[in-house]
């Protein structure tokens, strides 16, 4: 990221962001939408997420600094000013989240001049939703560890196999998948694919149901699936290097195709002060203590992002970027914690219920938050990645 | 945001920080910090007037820098320059545990701004060619609040009572010292040598400082900085640099505790393998540097606040404050745990620093109390 001034340019666009956010600001609809995008379950949800997310995108606040004819918007560091003035406004998220997150970003590094034209407009649009195939139910921690196989057959690719966490696949057009293409090396045994999977022969998506009850991921089973050698990304073998990318933004670590939207930290924590006001809870000096904490904590990661941007004052580039994921991610836990902490014995009623402080809000933000701690290479991954690449100690393997 | 986004912090306040960086380094090496603090365990705790280890020579190289007038208006003969200035040198102070009056003349000098600036300018002046102050603010009780000062100004202008707790009394020149009247609390300046003082120095865990109570016989300060009734107010206008100024020392220091703990797991070899290897000790030595980086990016922003954004430096800076503290009071915690057998002992260098991060966790108030003050803005 720049460190340098907003120019005129960014300024006028920051200007035309807030007050087109504010005139096309969707009606809220009338069911509950989930915490996150990679929640959303129903059809009347995806319609209504991809209509607003076509909205923006037409308006070019998605897909940004991307080049026209990939049906970007052609600019420079306008999709940080986009995303942070979504997230301000408090509109609802992008639900082509792993799109515009990972598979954008991933195919713009690696992916050929006729996959870039091909896959991203239809991704920024919304009319293609994209979910990731990584997992699998013997490679979490140990990704590498992939074993669905997809294996040469002239111009194609015959893949078997069985990927897990895969959230949004019973919306999605297409998968970003690893596959093993050789048993004789690990990592260098990995090539990475855009897989079509709606509608594909030889697919199955089968959701999985959370700890909250709720669906919102599933697994997807691959039965001698046929894919075009088109749809491979980069060399075969260099799967693991094209999934370090998609990593590094699905972490967090690097900005992606536009984001936005969603409840930000500072909402929350209001929400927060105002459930302890409600309950009569507010002037006991733990629970205040408590919420100073996260709202420290809070503070402390809107600072780090401000900081990782300025060379001078971070001892290795990595070093804030790759905190991210681990200090977010437990913050959000946290906050759900100490608010069922305030709760008492309110923090027994769950969804549905009808005495529930904020409809049952905290319980299901409380267990649905360790999806997050879990995903995208576990909170204890991330701290084994940090103490080695950024600090040089010993590996743990 | 109305806060430049990074911080401010240019090419001269860089090099500002990088020349602190390498005169401490070059000229307070940690065999050479040991030796000075801690070459003598009776001597550290047991000596008959407790100790106030320092090297005055530095010091005048210090002086020589301008580092005391970095700070001061350039209406004052200072150098004028950001507090993200004075925020990065400070972190170079905590990071060298430097025995010296330099954090105790910089909150000095915050007070001293937030004062009359006619009043205030003599002093600024001297404070700007080298002469160290500190505050003299303290009750016995040990309170924060202003109010609460144990030192009374009587009806002919003296001072009587005494203030404690003050921050490097030995080492600085000038006090500024927090008196109530009838009226409230007013701020008085006095040399240490008037007559009337007494400095009594506290036997103190921290190596790397000194600490007293000074006690006041009608004594007759030598200029009223804030008449009484106005100095609680400029106390409160201080009140956010002097905490920024606490938090980038335990920042610093910090930081020194990382390395220091980071190294010490790339060296050490147990089972056959460097102790990093194991996620035991790898873990929380990632969570001390996760911890250090919220509470630092928390400092700049306050030092920031100060520079360009005062509304918002009260908050920042009490969240850099408590950041910091419950940062040192972890990595301290850790520094010594994940050093083993070694840690325990007086020849390990990671008890200075411990030592240094307990007293200023401390100082100005600790993250409880920095959060209970928070919590009245919510």
């Amino acid at each position: 990221m720049s460190e340098r001034r907003v120019t005129p340019e960014q300024a006028e666009f920051r200007e035309y962001c807030r007050s087109w956010l504010a005139e096309n600001r969707p009606t809220p609809p009338p069911f509950r939408l989930p915490i996150s995008p990679i929640e959303v379950m129903t059809e009347d949800q995806r319609r209504y997420l991809c209509a607003w997310q076509k909205k923006c995108h037409a308006a070019g606040l998605i897909g940004s600094d991307y080049p026209k004819e990939y049906g970007g918007g052609g600019h420079t560091g306008f999709q940080q000013i986009a995303s942070h003035e979504m997230s301000k406004a408090n509109v609802p998220y992008m639900i082509n989240v792993i799109g515009l997150s990972m598979a954008a970003p991933t195919i713009r590094e690696h992916g050929t001049e006729e996959q870039k034209r091909r896959y991203l407009p239809p991704l920024f649009s919304g009319e293609e939703i994209w979910c990731q195939g990584f997992s699998e139910p013997n490679a979490g921690s140990d990704l590498a560890n992939v074993q669905a196989s997809a294996v040469r057959q002239g111009d194609h690719w015959v893949i078997n196999g069985h990927k897990v966490w895969t959230s949004l696949a019973h919306f999605a057009s297409w998968m970003i998948m690893i596959c093993r293409t050789s048993s004789d090396h690990k990592y260098n045994g990995l090539t990475y694919f855009l897989v079509p999977i709606a509608n594909t022969k030889g697919v199955t998506v089968r959701p999985l149901i959370k700890i909250t009850g709720e669906t919102g991921f599933n697994e997807v089973f691959f039965e001698d699936v046929v894919v075009p050698d088109t749809m491979r990304v980069d060399e075969v073998g260099k799967g693991w290097t094209v999934a370090m990318t998609t990593l590094t933004y699905e972490r967090g670590a690097a900005e992606g195709a536009g984001s936005g939207g969603g409840v930000s930290l500072d909402d929350q924590l209001a929400s927060l002060v105002g459930l302890a006001k409600k309950l009569g809870r507010w002037d006991d000096p733990v629970v205040r203590d408590k919420v100073m904490e996260l709202a420290v904590r809070a503070e402390g990661l809107r600072q780090n992002t401000r900081r990782g941007r300025v060379a001078t004052l971070i001892e290795h580039p990595m070093r804030v970027p790759l905190q991210q994921k681990v200090t977010i991610t437990e913050l959000v836990q946290d906050m759900a914690k100490v608010a069922l902490e305030i709760e008492g014995a309110h923090a027994t009623l769950y969804m549905n219920d009808p005495a529930a402080p904020d409809g049952g809000h905290w319980p299901l933000a409380y267990l649905n938050s360790y999806g997050m701690t879990i995903a995208a290479g576990s909170n204890e991954i991330q701290r084994n990645i940090l103490g080695e690449r950024v600090l040089g100690m010993a590996k743990s393997k | 945001m109305a806060q430049p986004r990074d911080f401010g912090f240019g090419s001269e306040e860089q090099m500002v920080r990088d020349g602190a960086r390498k005169l401490l380094r070059d000229e307070l090496p940690v065999d050479r910090l040991r030796t000075l603090v801690a070459g003598d365990h009776h001597q550290a705790y047991e000596s008959e007037v407790p100790p106030n280890a320092w090297e005055p020579r530095l010091w005048e190289s210090i002086v020589g820098l301008g580092w005391t007038a970095l700070w001061v208006p350039e209406s004052a003969g200072g150098v004028g320059m950001k507090m993200v200035a004075v925020a990065a040198l400070v972190e170079e102070v905590g990071r060298a545990a430097l025995p010296s009056p330099l954090p105790a003349t910089l909150c000095a000098t915050a007070v001293l701004r937030a004062a009359d600036e006619t009043a205030a300018q003599p002093w600024l002046e001297q404070v700007a060619s080298g002469t160290a102050a500190t505050l003299a603010w303290t009750n016995a009780a040990g309170s924060w609040a202003p109010t609460d000062t144990d030192v009374t100004v009587g009806t002919d202008g003296t001072l009587s009572g005494t203030a404690c707790f003050v921050q490097e009394a030995r080492k600085t020149a000038l006090f500024v010292v927090v008196a109530r009247g009838p009226e409230g609390v007013g701020l008085y300046v006095v040399p240490k040598d008037t007559a009337g003082i007494t400095i009594t120095p506290d036997r103190i865990v921290d190596l790397t400082r000194d600490q007293a109570h000074i006690r006041f016989d009608g004594v007759k300060p030598a200029a009223v900085l804030s008449a009484p009734g106005t100095g609680d107010g400029v106390l409160a206008a201080a009140l956010p640099a002097i905490l920024t100024i606490v938090a980038a020392d335990l920042c610093g220091a910090a930081e020194w505790q990382l390395q220091t703990t980071t190294e010490y797991a790339r060296v050490r070899t147990q089972f056959e393998k460097p102790i990093g290897f194991f996620q035991a000790v790898k873990h929380p030595i990632v969570n001390m540097m996760m911890a250090i980086d919220r509470a630092r990016s928390i400092t700049y922003a306050a030092a920031c606040a100060l520079d360009t954004e005062p509304e918002a430096a009260l908050r920042l800076a009490r969240m850099a404050k408590a950041a910091a503290s419950d940062t040192a009071a972890f990595c301290s915690d850790r520094s010594v745990q994940l050093h083993g057998g070694i840690g325990f002992t007086w020849e390990c260098d990671v008890h200075i620093w411990f030592k240094r991060q307990k007293h200023n966790q401390v100082l100005y108030g600790d993250g409880p109390y920095q959060r209970a003050q928070l919590a009245r803005l919510y």
